[in-house]
C-alpha cells in the first residue's frame, strides 16, 4: 500500500520546468528581487572564511558522491535478488527478504548507522580473529560502516520497488521466452531482468536522489564528507548561517546536476506508450 | 566476555538503573514531534497545494521555490538551517516588537521543522491527489451553486482522499523517522537518548536494538491502521486488480 509511492516525494526529472516560455514579467521581477537577495547575503554575511576551506570543501563533495555511488550501485546489486527472491523465491528465503525490508524501511536510518558503527564497532575489538584478519585496518575506519549502512538502506527501499517491477513483467513475454527455449538464466538475463530495471527506472532515479540526501548522515560517524567539511567551518569561525547556507546550496547544484544527468538519460531510452 | 553479560536485560528496567524509562520517554518525545509536525506539514500541504493549484502566478512560482528547494536539500541541513534561523528570527521578531526573548522549547522547534519539510512533501502528495478529481464532479458542485468553500468541503476533500492516503501515510512513516535527526541537534528524542544510553553502559547492541524495535512496532502498527483509514476512504470505489 505504501511501497511503491516513496518515487513521488523525491525529485524526478519531470518536476524541472521547461526552458520555454520561462521569462514572464513576474519571473523577471521575482528574479531581480532573488537576485537582490543573493547580493545581501554576498554582501552582508561574512564570507572571507571561504577560500581557506576551498581544498577541504572539494574534497567533501567527493567523499559525499563517492558515497552515493558507490552504496548506490552496490545497494542496487542488492536489491535485484531482493527483489527476485520475493516474487520466485521459496518460502526460506521470500521471508528474509520480506522481513529484511520491512525492518530497514521500519527503523531511522540514523539509527542503523550508529547500530553499526558504535555496536558493531564496539564489538569486533574484541575478538583476535577480527583483529588479525586483513580486513581489520579497514574497519577501525568509519567509512566502512556508513557504506554498509547506506547500500542495506538504499537495497531495502530499491528491492521493494524491484519487487514490484519484476512481479509487473507481463507474463506472456515470460512465455514466450520459454516457448523459444530460453533457459531459466538465460530468461533472467535476457528479458526478465531488462524489463524490470526499465520499469523501474524512474523509480530509481527518485530514490537516489533520497539517496544523495542520506549521505550527509555519515559525517556523524566521523566520515568527512561536505556536510562535516562545513560542521568544521562552522566550530571553527562560529558562524551560523552561512555554512549552512553554502551546505544548502551545494546540495541543491548536485540533486540539479542529478536530475538533468537522469533525464538526459530517460530520453535516451526508447519508450513506447506510459 | 561472558554470555549473560552480554545480554543484561536488567538495563531495560523502567526504574533508575535500568534505561527503559528514558528510553520510553524519549520514544513519546519523538510521537509528540512527528505527530505536530506532521498536523502542521498537512496544514501548509493543503495551503501549498491549492495555492500551486487555484492561486496567481507569482504565489505559485514561490510555492514551487518552497517544494523544490526543500526537497532537493537533505532533511538534517534543512533542520539545522531551519532550527538556528526559526529561534533567531523568532527572537529577533520579538526584539522589535519591544518584548522580551524566549527560550524556545526543543519540542516546539523540532515540531516547526519537521512541519515544514513536511509541508514540502505534502503539497506535492495533495496537488497530485487534488488534480486526480474528475473535475465534472466539481463542475457539478459548481453547478448546483455551492460556494467554492463548500466545494472544497463537501467535493474536492473527499473525493481526493483515496489518491491522497498512500502519499500521505507514507509521509505519516517518514515523519516518524525524521524526528530521528533531532538528535544531531541536541533534541533529546528516541535516538539521542539511546545513544546516551548506549554510551554509558556500552551495551550498544542491546539499547539500539530495543531502540530499533519501537520504531519498528511504530511503523508496524501505523500500517495496520493506515489500512483501515485506506480502506474506509475507497469505500464506494471499486476493487483494485
Amino acid at each position: 500500500m505504501t511501497d511503491e509511492t516513496t518515487h513521488a516525494l523525491a525529485l524526478v526529472p519531470e518536476d524541472l520546468p521547461k526552458a520555454e516560455n520561462f521569462l514572464k514579467p513576474h519571473r523577471i521581477v521575482l528574479m531581480l528581487l532573488f537576485a537582490g537577495l543573493v547580493v545581501a547575503v554576498a554582501v552582508f554575511m561574512r564570507w572571507d572564511w571561504l577560500p581557506r576551506y576551498l581544498p577541504r570543501l572539494g574534497s567533501g563533495i567527493l567523499v559525499s558522491l563517492a558515497m552515493l555511488f558507490s552504496t548506490a550501485i552496490l545497494g542496487f546489486l542488492l536489491a535485484v535478488p531482493l527483489g527476485l527472491v520475493q516474487v520466485t523465491g521459496p518460502w526460506f528465503l521470500k521471508l528474509p527478504a520480506r522481513l529484511f525490508c520491512t525492518i530497514i524501511r521500519g527503523t531511522p536510518l540514523l539509527l542503523q548507522l550508529w547500530l553499526l558503527y558504535y555496536g558493531l564497532g564496539s564489538l569486533f575489538p574484541q575478538f583476535p580473529a577480527i583483529r588479525h584478519s586483513f580486513l581489520w585496518p579497514y574497519l577501525r575506519e568509519a567509512w566502512p560502516y556508513g557504506v554498509a549502512a547506506l547500500t542495506l538502506s538504499f537495497a531495502a527501499y530499491e528491492g521493494e520497488v524491484m519487487r514490484g517491477a519484476f512481479a509487473g513483467v507481463p507474463q506472456g513475454e515470460l512465455e514466450a521466452a520459454r516457448a523459444y527455449g530460453m533457459g531459466r538464466w538465460t530468461m533472467f538475463r535476457r528479458i526478465w531482468l531488462p524489463r524490470a530495471v526499465h520499469r523501474a527506472l524512474p523509480t530509481l532515479n527518485g530514490e537516489t536522489v533520497l539517496q544523495l540526501k542520506s549521505t550527509p548522515l555519515v559525517a556523524t560517524i566521523t566520515v568527512i564528507d561536505v556536510y562535516a567539511v562545513i560542521s568544521k567551518v562552522r566550530q571553527e569561525t562560529y558562524l551560523t548561517y552561512e555554512p549552512l547556507l553554502l551546505l544548502a546550496l551545494i546540495y541543491m547544484c548536485l540533486t540539479g546536476i542529478l536530475v538533468l544527468a537522469f533525464r538526459y538519460f530517460e530520453n535516451r531510452i526508447p519508450t513506447r506508450g506510459a | 566476555m561472558a554470555a549473560d553479560s552480554f545480554i543484561n536485560w536488567s538495563l531495560l528496567a523502567l526504574s533508575a538503573p535500568g534505561w527503559g524509562g528514558v528510553l520510553l520517554q524519549g520514544f513519546l518525545h519523538s510521537i509528540e514531534i512527528a505527530v505536530g509536525g506532521y498536523a502542521l506539514g498537512l496544514t501548509l500541504g493543503v495551503g501549498g497545494a491549492f495555492g500551486k493549484l487555484y492561486g496567481g502566478p507569482v504565489l505559485r512560482d514561490l510555492l514551487e521555490c518552497y517544494t523544490t528547494i526543500v526537497r532537493a536539500v537533505p532533511e538534517l541541513v534543512l533542520i539545522l538551517l531551519l532550527y538556528y534561523a526559526g529561534t533567531d528570527l523568532l527572537n529577533q521578531f520579538l526584539g522589535t516588537l519591544g518584548f522580551a526573548t524566549v527560550d524556545i522549547s526543543g519540542l516546539m522547534a523540532g515540531i516547526f521543522v519537521i512541519g515544514i519539510v513536511q509541508g514540502a512533501y505534502s503539497t506535492e502528495v495533495l496537488r497530485g491527489a487534488i488534480k486526480a478529481v474528475p473535475s465534472g464532479q466539481i463542475e457539478a458542485a459548481r453547478a448546483y451553486g455551492m460556494s467554492p468553500a463548500k466545494v472544497l468541503r463537501r467535493i474536492t476533500l473527499p473525493a481526493m482522499l483515496p489518491y491522497a492516503i498512500p502519499g500521505l501515510a507514507n509521509l505519516w512513516l517518514i515523519a516518524t523517522k525524521d524526528t530521528a535527526l533531532l538528535a544531531v541537534v541536541g533534541f533529546s528524542e528516541l535516538t539521542l537518548v539511546t545513544r546516551q544510553a548506549a554510551g554509558t553502559t556500552k551495551a550498544y547492541f542491546l539499547f539500539f536494538c530495543a531502540a530499533g524495535a519501537l520504531y519498528l512496532a511504530l511503523t508496524l502498527l501505523s500500517n495496520i491502521f493506515i489500512g483501515m483509514i485506506e480502506r474506509h476512504a475507497r469505500r464506494g470505489f471499486a476493487e483494485q486488480r
